[in-house]
């Protein structure tokens, strides 16, 4: 217990730090962010927006930055992140509320295939050392764990929906449907193939790697011996002896390396023209859509850690010295 | 990937370097020469950086000329063919080369000393100093990175390579600063540190100059990682069209023939060389860290060959 409310408080401090970041974000640009807005557009933008961006960053009027700050944080505590420039007059909230289930099945899909396939080749090919598969697959999945996510993601789109037209060449779903529908799934899935073998195919290696390292060393423990001495079964031995305690560290890197993932989805959602947050966000910098860029920042920061404390619940589930601790 | 950099090598490798004598350089470099990762890993490094030393012998044309006949596949007078606006491919790929190594290896770097300063430092003060640098060590590893260098390189002023290696090294830093701290915390009670420590030797000395050496291999591994790290993040943002767009790399390249459609128009040899460039020295410094990791965990070495022999035959 005391350990998760150890936790929860660095989740805190981290998401405060996330809000204070991003209300320095626009205020970091050199000159006034509203003139340099002005003139990026040339008259292009809407000046209801403009006043609306104004008003919510304070900086139609001239208060102090700590008036400003606290200003900040009661408007994202009413869950305001105000209106897009871009997409005016939706607001920047519902935009994102529109990105983030795709995100959270293209990344959650994935990622979990990934890790179920990495974690158990990586305990196979401890458990054979030397064989073929040892050989193998570690190399293999290195090399693809180096490919760029957007390289892979261009590579797959021109072999598999450009030369050969299996796949779409990009969105979320076809013309004829729209959004979320249980008739939609198959679809949605067909939709999501592409894009998902990209993050699969570079971020299996790491699993793979770390969870026969792992492996190899719980391999050489004196329990695992005495279980080998006992006569128990191999399979019993790698599964319940080996693995379990081998799995451990992979739980920890699972949350750590989610922020890395995410990088990856983002750019592969930009090559996909996949509507989740990372495509927004990329269109919002394209935009000059300050609100927008500054929401879906947030929204990230708080998708990550919202896992990371999902996968710290798991941890203290599988470790009971994390229960002690 | 990122996983491998945070197994710490055993400790009992740790003193040890004091102790042993010194050997010659060739039988020291042995256990690497015969480790097939490290070679492979060393063989694509070192061929890119062939390229960038080399690049003003390896092609006469300028990059930025558009003086050819656009899309022509790979002939003798354009070995990568030439793009949708006339540049010969070989030349852009031989200058981006060395661009984004320069970047990769600048922001690397930077992001190394940081993860040294703050890990090393962190670990051996404790204290308040430790929680702090933890705190925010932490902070900036649990932040994701790329959404907010992208925001960072939409916010900030873009021009030339320095903000780019900024940013870069701002978001790099954090991994390998907790896996410096956590060797550190492991090596902080050996007694050749606390016979320094008894010596009278200022904390900055003891870092710096007893615990530092005995680390250089973790180091390595970090700068490894770093290097890519900034290698993917830097053609990332670049693919994304933030950064000067003028500028010759890896990433420009990218970006170019994804705007020119050179997926479809076919022009495989345009978009193929800088990705699969990305692709290979991403895959070298990777195979190279792995390498650093077997040599000093001999755990993970690979079976001995003979070993391997006996097994297949009573497999069989």
């Amino acid at each position: 217990m005391r350990y998760l409310l150890r936790r929860a408080a660095f989740y805190a401090v981290a998401l405060w730090a996330a809000v204070t970041l991003n209300f320095a974000l626009p205020r970091m640009m050199p000159g006034n962010p509203m003139q340099v807005l002005v003139a990026k557009f040339r008259g292009r933008i809407n000046p209801d927006a403009l006043y609306a961006y104004a008003k919510l960053f304070g900086l139609d009027r001239h208060v102090s930055l700590w008036a400003q700050y606290w200003q900040y944080i009661g408007q994202l505590l009413h869950g305001n992140l105000g209106v897009s420039l871009g997409l005016y007059p939706e607001t920047v909230s519902a935009a994102l509320m529109q990105a983030l289930p795709w995100t959270l099945f293209l990344l959650g899909l994935s990622t979990l295939i990934s890790f179920i396939l990495g974690t158990l080749l990586g305990m196979v090919s401890a458990w054979r050392r030397g064989s073929f598969l040892d050989a193998v697959a570690p190399t293999v999945f290195t090399l693809t764990g180096s490919f760029p996510y957007f390289w892979l993601a261009l590579l797959l789109l021109y072999f598999f929906a450009f030369q050969l037209p299996w796949f779409p060449l990009g969105h979320a779903y076809g013309s004829s449907t729209s959004g979320w529908s249980f008739a939609n799934l198959p679809d949605i899935l067909y939709h999501a193939v592409l894009p998902a073998l990209t993050i699969v195919v570079t971020s299996i290696g790491g699993w793979l790697l770390s969870m026969r390292n792992n492996m190899i060393n719980t391999l050489s423990e004196e329990y695992v011996k005495v279980a080998k001495a006992k006569g128990l079964s191999d399979r019993r031995i790698m599964m319940t002896y080996a693995a379990r305690n081998a799995i451990l560290p992979n739980v920890t890197s699972f949350a750590l390396s989610l922020g890395f993932i995410l990088s990856g989805a983002i750019l592969t959602e930009v090559v996909f023209s996949y509507p989740g947050l990372g495509y927004t966000l990329f269109q919002a910098v394209g935009n000059m859509d300050y609100p927008m860029m500054q929401g879906a920042l947030l929204l990230i920061a708080l998708a990550v850690l919202v896992a990371n404390f999902i996968a710290d619940l798991v941890y203290v589930k599988l470790d009971p010295r994390a229960r002690q601790g | 990937m990122q996983i491998m950099a945070l197994d710490p090598p055993p400790r009992q490798d740790m003193g040890a370097g004091r102790t042993r004598k010194k050997k010659g350089l060739l039988t020291r470099a042995a256990p690497f020469l015969r480790n097939r990762k490290a070679v492979s890993g060393a063989v694509l490094l070192v061929f890119f950086l062939f390229i960038a030393v080399f690049a003003p012998l390896l092609t006469k044309i300028n990059p930025d000329s558009t003086a050819f006949m656009p899309l022509q596949p790979p002939s003798a007078a354009h070995p990568l063919g030439t793009t949708s606006m006339g540049q010969d491919v070989f030349s852009q790929f031989v200058w981006g080369t060395q661009s984004s190594l320069f970047v990769g290896v600048v922001a690397g770097v930077g992001a190394m000393v940081l993860s040294v300063l703050v890990g090393m430092l962190s670990g051996y003060i404790g204290g308040v100093v430790d929680e702090v640098l933890q705190l925010i060590t932490n902070i900036f590893l649990i932040i994701p990175g790329l959404p907010l260098v992208i925001v960072l390189a939409a916010v900030l002023p873009f021009g030339g390579n320095l903000p780019m290696i900024i940013v870069i090294v701002l978001t790099g830093w954090a991994w390998g600063a907790r896996v410096l701290r956590s060797q550190v915390l492991t090596m902080r009670e050996l007694p050749y540190v606390e016979s320094a420590k008894m010596g009278g030797e200022s904390a900055w000395n003891i870092v710096f100059r007893e615990l530092l050496p005995n680390m250089i291999s973790l180091i390595f591994a970090n700068l490894l990682f770093s290097i890519l790290y900034a290698v993917l993040t830097a053609a990332g943002l670049q693919f994304l069209g933030l950064g000067d767009l003028k500028a010759v790399n890896w990433g420009t390249m990218l970006y170019w023939s994804d705007t020119e459609g050179a997926l479809l128009s076919g022009a495989w040899w345009w978009f193929v060389p800088p990705g699969l460039s990305i692709a290979l020295l991403g895959a070298g410094l990777s195979l190279l860290n792995y390498a650093v990791d077997e040599l000093t965990n001999p755990k993970l070495r690979s079976l001995p060959l003979r070993l391997r022999a006996l097994r297949r035959r009573r497999a069989s």
